[in-house]
């Protein structure tokens, strides 16, 4: 008995245990993605003309909520919280519009390339002022909500503005296939072109790991604090793409911060993010806003009060972290 | 003395502190190529502080390094690592939500040494897509190890390396620490088990209180040298012996707290004793010999997973330290950040226990509490020239804090778990007064102590804990430092090999450390070693 | 002996390294110095626009700002926060408005305290029994509020504009031109809530598990009991701020208070307590409300707009709270 930490049993060069494995660890994202399959079922069942509009009208509508969640996630993993999401994308989205309203098509690009330096620099603020302050990050990204919404305010009164034609292409309508919405592409390109690549990287693993135990982080060589400003920076990145997908689906800028930051947060914690850093991916995070977006419309099918979906997400909110904080509780008892 | 060129790794003079707290005085230590130097110091000698300035963990106050004779200067850990110098410490270092192959990929340890050196340790079939969360802690500090060893570090320093693990992976981790003497690398060696010392080990720094107070070369019989050094003078201070109880004739004939069998999580086994009124029991135990979890135990925070308490003859089971005030029990910690309120002030951290029921929660009566808190602060001579924030105030004004919380409400029986560490000469000994004082006044008082010789200033008598079991009960007249020190290893006059209860110790925390939730597999059956 | 008590015999703030101390020890003066600032700026801004009738305004927009502050104050000093603070408070005001008909002024504020109650109560179990982060819990709470509220809403097929009366004169009168009629109803409050922070037994335990559960612990006190009354009562408070919002504007909707929400935590960081427990108080919040009301009227009365406002927030917030950290944070 004594040598059994010698033997940990292994499931290396055997396929069928590996998979085992990666289904069990990612056992929360693929009950998610079936249960959003289920509900899409439902959905049909209700409601019969539920179909390829549905999916579209679906897909544009959650995108700006679903980048907003996976801006939320990069900074959740690494052990932080961003609460000037909404504000950063109210900020980004009247950039865009105001800039590219009359603008020629080829401005426009200009425009998304700087609004998208624009994220990174916000993003770089709000983290370099939590690392310095040392204040906790939820007072620093309170306050500087402010900071990013008023001066949302200052470029756009009032919503207002244009976008460039072809960024709007960009997210209407289908690809190909009339069951391919563009939204959901785009979201996919994006997220698979800036996260895929940064997660296999020492960086990616870096920011788990501040998220996940920052002495260990430390003692593993990794600069904590530098490591905490990038993954605000890519919070503000994927915030400025949010802000742009708001421009886009709309084809204006609203100056008035949306519900994104709070939402972005229950999203997060549904995705399968733990609130306390280091564990989590971005796709269950992507999926909760889908399926939360989904119980909405299924509601409305049924005739139910909308507003029992609202109160329906803040008790799934509730009841999915103490459901988390109970498996835990009983992990640390055992 | 060793010519500089013959020297590897070279610290003289290091000074650290931590605000009030002097950490390292004056350290100084010289590795030469090709050995294993073991480092050894009673608890809060400076050991680990001196380790973690070696890897650049942190930045000394004074004192200069040098690596093969030039200055030595890095930022960050990663600067030292670059450099050659890396540690493996005691709680492991890699991220508990990150696979194995992640941690490595992290850390840009390349994986073939990798595999190799676990080979060579031991740990043949790990799974490198495992979560650092889910593998023993055994074999965590194994991989660790091998991590360290896979960059073919210069200097390799080994914080008590071998406490967690079981006997056949101690075996191999010595024998490949013994094999990096072929190489011109060093390894620095920190452990608490004599045994391991002579058996690996070629010359010996010893510290004591911040400071290095000598270097032995490790030959058969060295142990004797280095327990003298690390006692250093035995100081004949203010003793409190002559206000002693007078023998155990006047003991109650029911103990005021007895403990049968008492066992809880890797590393308390088996403890059993009994604490009468009117004494002072001392507890001495080398660094995690369940001494921990015993306090843990006691105060009410952690319930045992074997064993009994009784208070005054009653079956007592505390689910809350709540519980444990009740019944009397109060507890003084070691640690102070454990312990008080540190933005509050000096009255309110006193006060703290008047409060903490539900009963309680009303208005305060501030004139009573004024009196109880004021006698208390006059009792154990609290300078409050700081008193608005605890925080501001002297280590040993802090701890005469924690203690006059319990002394201000009236005491039975206080469990003080190493009360004294860290504070200066003057408050230990107004410490020890006042507990002999508390004993005489009827209190039962529990002391754990890292210093060994208040058990002769403070208690009535002391027992023993080795491996989580108690291995000796010695009377306070009888338990002079050497004495104490040696049944702090388990050295009896050579009949009783400490390996014999040392592998009994480690084999069986290693079965707790399987114990915990691994992922699905079956413990792989393994022969035990035959005892 | 009152050593413990014991002054300096000397002041010891007049040096250079005072200034730090006299922050750290007592925030309320500089803070105070700060609000006379501001007074003084919003004069000689405007020249004649402090005036009686001037404290009135400011004072009757500070009341509500400073209950629902003095929630996040309660709640930070555990290191917690309340995000459900508006929601229930406008469901709260809503409630009554549209009870005030069929059950009276009376009967209306019992049940709207009562319901609030139970909201808190349910917070409460979340953070104290299910260690669900506060951040989670209230925010989670908000939404089941904020949705339960709009059901009501539908029910009664009654929107806002039943404002009672009576409370539409507390909201907004003022007695001398200057005190406004909510003091009736905040001054008890404020009174209570500072002295229950400092002479009750509760209040201590708010402190004691906010700068040190683990200590908290080992003295015998148990976190769950104390977070659980905490919520309840945050809740209360908030009901009651919510009345007098809908007093204040005449209006009762389910999202009148929402905006309080960031300015109450905002007015709590300010005042000096510290989001992460054990340190701050009530005083320090309410001077922390007046200054975010004199900054907002000062703003509006130069014609800046709102934008500024809110930059000029945000930058306060992150200023004081890293000087707060900066004079507090070290050993």
């Amino acid at each position: 008995m004594s040598a059994a930490s010698t033997t940990v049993d292994t499931a290396r060069g055997r396929p069928a245990e590996a998979v085992i494995g990666w289904i069990r660890r990612n056992a929360w994202t693929l009950g998610l993605i079936a249960f959003f399959f289920v509900l899409l079922g439902f959905t049909r069942v209700i409601q019969p003309t539920y179909g390829v509009t549905g999916i579209q009208g679906l897909a544009i509508s959650v995108l700006p909520l679903a980048l907003a969640a996976v801006a939320q996630a990069v900074v959740v993993i690494a052990g932080g919280i961003d609460l000037s999401l909404g504000s950063m994308m109210a900020l980004t989205s009247v950039v865009a519009a105001s800039q590219m309203m009359g603008k020629t098509e080829e401005f426009g690009v200009v425009v998304v390339i700087g609004v998208l330096l624009l994220g990174l620099l916000l993003g770089a603020i709000n983290g370099s002022l939590v690392v310095l302050t040392r204040v906790p990050d939820i007072v620093v990204t309170l306050a500087m909500a402010y900071v990013w919404a008023g001066c949302a305010l200052l470029v756009l009164r009032t919503p207002g503005g244009g976008s460039a034609k072809w960024l709007r292409d960009l997210v209407l309508g289908s690809f190909g296939n009339e069951w391919i919405p563009k939204a959901a592409v785009v979201l996919i390109v994006i997220v698979a072109v800036i996260w895929l690549p940064i997660r296999r990287s020492r960086l990616g693993l870096s920011l788990f790991a501040i998220g996940s135990n920052q002495l260990a982080a430390f003692r593993s060589f990794v600069s904590v604090g530098r490591t905490k400003v990038v993954a605000y920076m890519l919070g503000g990145l994927f915030a400025a793409l949010a802000g742009l997908s708001l421009t886009a689906s709309t084809g204006i800028g609203t100056p008035v911060p949306g519900p994104y930051t709070l939402l972005s947060v229950a999203a997060v914690v549904l995705g399968g993010v733990s609130l306390a850093g280091g564990r989590g991916g971005l796709v269950g995070p992507i999926v909760a806003v889908m399926i939360l977006s989904l119980i909405r419309t299924d509601m409305t099918f049924l005739n139910l009060n909308t507003n029992l979906a609202t109160v329906a997400q803040g008790v799934i909110l509730i009841a999915v972290v103490m459901f988390g904080t109970l498996i835990q509780l009983r992990r640390e008892r055992a | 003395m060793t010519v500089a060129t013959d020297v590897l790794l070279e610290a003289t003079g290091v000074a650290k502190t931590y605000g009030a707290v002097v950490a390292l005085r004056d350290a100084s230590l010289a590795v030469r190529p090709g050995e294993v130097h073991a480092l050894m110091g009673a608890n809060g000698a400076g050991k680990s502080t001196l380790v973690k300035i070696l890897t650049a963990a942190i930045q000394p106050d004074h004192g200069s390094i040098t690596v093969r004779g030039k200055p030595w200067v890095a930022r960050s850990p990663a600067e030292a690592r670059r450099g050659g110098i890396i540690s493996v410490y005691q709680e492991p270092a890699l991220i508990p939500d990150l696979d194995i192959r992640a941690n490595l990929r992290l850390t840009s340890t390349p994986i073939e040494p990798f595999r190799h050196w676990l080979a060579e340790l031991g740990l043949t079939d790990l799974d490198l897509s495992d979560l650092a969360r889910d593998v023993p802690l055994a074999s965590l500090r194994i991989i660790d190890l091998a991590r360290a060893l896979a960059i073919e570090p210069a200097v390799l320093m080994l914080d008590e390396m071998t406490a967690a693990l079981p006997a056949n992976l101690t075996e191999r981790v010595l024998e490949v620490v013994g094999r990096q003497r072929q190489s011109e690398r060093a390894v620095i060696f920190i452990s608490h088990r004599m045994i391991e010392i002579a058996a690996v080990c070629d010359r010996a720094t010893v510290l004591r209180e911040g400071a290095t107070v000598g270097v032995v070369d490790v030959t058969p019989g060295s142990e004797d040298r280095i327990v003298e050094l690390m006692l250093g003078e035995i100081v004949q201070g203010m003793s409190a012996t002559d206000q002693r109880a007078a023998g155990t004739e006047g003991r109650a004939a029911t103990p005021r707290l007895s403990v049968r069998n008492i066992a809880e999580g890797t590393k308390l086994h088996d403890v059993s004793f009994d604490l009468y009124q009117g004494e002072v029991l001392g507890v001495v135990a080398l660094e995690g010999q369940g001494q921990d979890e015993l306090f843990d135990v006691l105060a009410g925070s952690v319930r045992p997973e074997g064993g009994q308490l009784l208070v005054d003859g009653t079956v007592v089971s505390f689910r809350h330290p709540a519980d444990a005030i009740r019944a009397g029990l109060v507890y003084v910690a070691a640690d102070r950040a454990e312990a008080l309120l540190m933005q509050r002030s000096v009255r309110e951290n006193i006060a703290l226990p008047f409060s903490a029921r539900i009963g309680q929660w009303g208005p305060i009566n501030l004139s009573d509490e004024r009196t109880k808190v004021n006698g208390a602060i006059t009792t154990l001579q609290i300078d409050t020239r700081a008193a608005r924030e605890v925080r501001r105030l002297s280590g040993g004004n802090q701890q005469k804090v924690t203690i006059a919380r319990w002394v201000a409400g009236g005491v039975k029986t206080m469990l003080c778990f190493d009360p004294t560490r860290g504070i200066d000469i003057r408050t230990k000994n107004q410490i020890y007064l006042l507990l002999r004082e508390l004993a005489a006044a009827g209190a039962s008082v529990l002391l754990y102590t890292s210093e060994l010789k208040e058990v002769q200033l403070a208690c009535d008598r002391a027992i023993v804990i080795f491996g989580g079991r108690v291995v000796a009960e010695i009377d306070a007249a009888d338990a002079d430092e050497p004495t104490l020190l040696r049944a702090a290893y388990n050295l009896r006059s050579g009949e009783v090999l400490p390996e014999d209860i040392a592998a009994e110790f480690v084999a069986s925390s290693a079965d707790e450390a399987n114990a915990e939730p691994v992922a699905t597999e079956p413990p792989p059956s393994s022969p035990e070693p035959d005892r | 002996m009152s050593a413990a008590e014991s002054t300096p015999a000397r002041n010891p703030y007049l040096t250079a390294a005072g200034w730090r101390l006299l922050f750290r020890d007592r925030p309320m003066i500089p803070l105070l110095v700060l609000l006379g600032v501001l007074v003084v700026a919003s004069e000689v801004a405007r020249p004649g626009i402090v005036s009686v009738g001037w404290a009135g305004t400011i004072l009757r927009a500070a009341v509500p700002l400073a209950i629902l502050a003095g929630c996040q104050t309660i709640a930070m000093l555990t290191g917690g926060i309340d995000l459900s603070v508006g929601a229930v408070a406008s469901m709260s005001g809503f409630l009554l408005a549209t009870l005030v008909g069929g059950q009276g002024l009376l009967g209306g504020i019992v049940i709207a305290i009562v319901i609030a109650a139970l909201a808190g109560l349910v917070t409460g179990v979340g953070v104290g029994v299910f260690r669900v982060h506060p951040l989670i819990m209230t925010l989670g709470m908000s939404l089941v509020v904020l949705g339960l509220a709009n059901v009501w809403q539908i029910v009664m097929v009654q929107t806002g504009g039943g404002v009672p009366p009576s409370l539409r004169q507390l909201g907004t009168g003022t007695l001398f031109g200057f005190i406004p009629y909510t003091f009736a109803v905040f001054l008890p409050l404020a009174a209570l809530i500072l002295l229950g922070l400092r002479r009750t037994g509760y209040g201590r335990m708010l402190y004691a598990i906010g700068d040190n559960p683990v200590a908290a612990r080992l003295a015998g006190a148990r976190a769950w009991q104390v977070l659980i009354v905490l919520y309840v009562i945050s809740a209360i408070l908030a009901a009651i701020a919510g009345f007098l919002i809908s007093g204040l504007t005449n209006v009762a909707s389910v999202t009148l208070a929402d905006s309080y929400v960031l300015p109450s935590v905002a007015a709590a960081v300010i005042g000096g307590t510290s989001i992460m427990g054990g340190r701050g108080g009530y005083g320090g919040t309410i001077v922390g409300a007046l200054i975010l009301t004199v900054i907002s009227a000062l703003l509006t009365s130069l014609g800046y707009p709102e934008a500024v406002r809110q930059v000029l927030y945000g930058a306060i917030i992150v200023i004081v709270a890293a000087a707060y950290t900066r004079v507090t944070g070290e050993t």
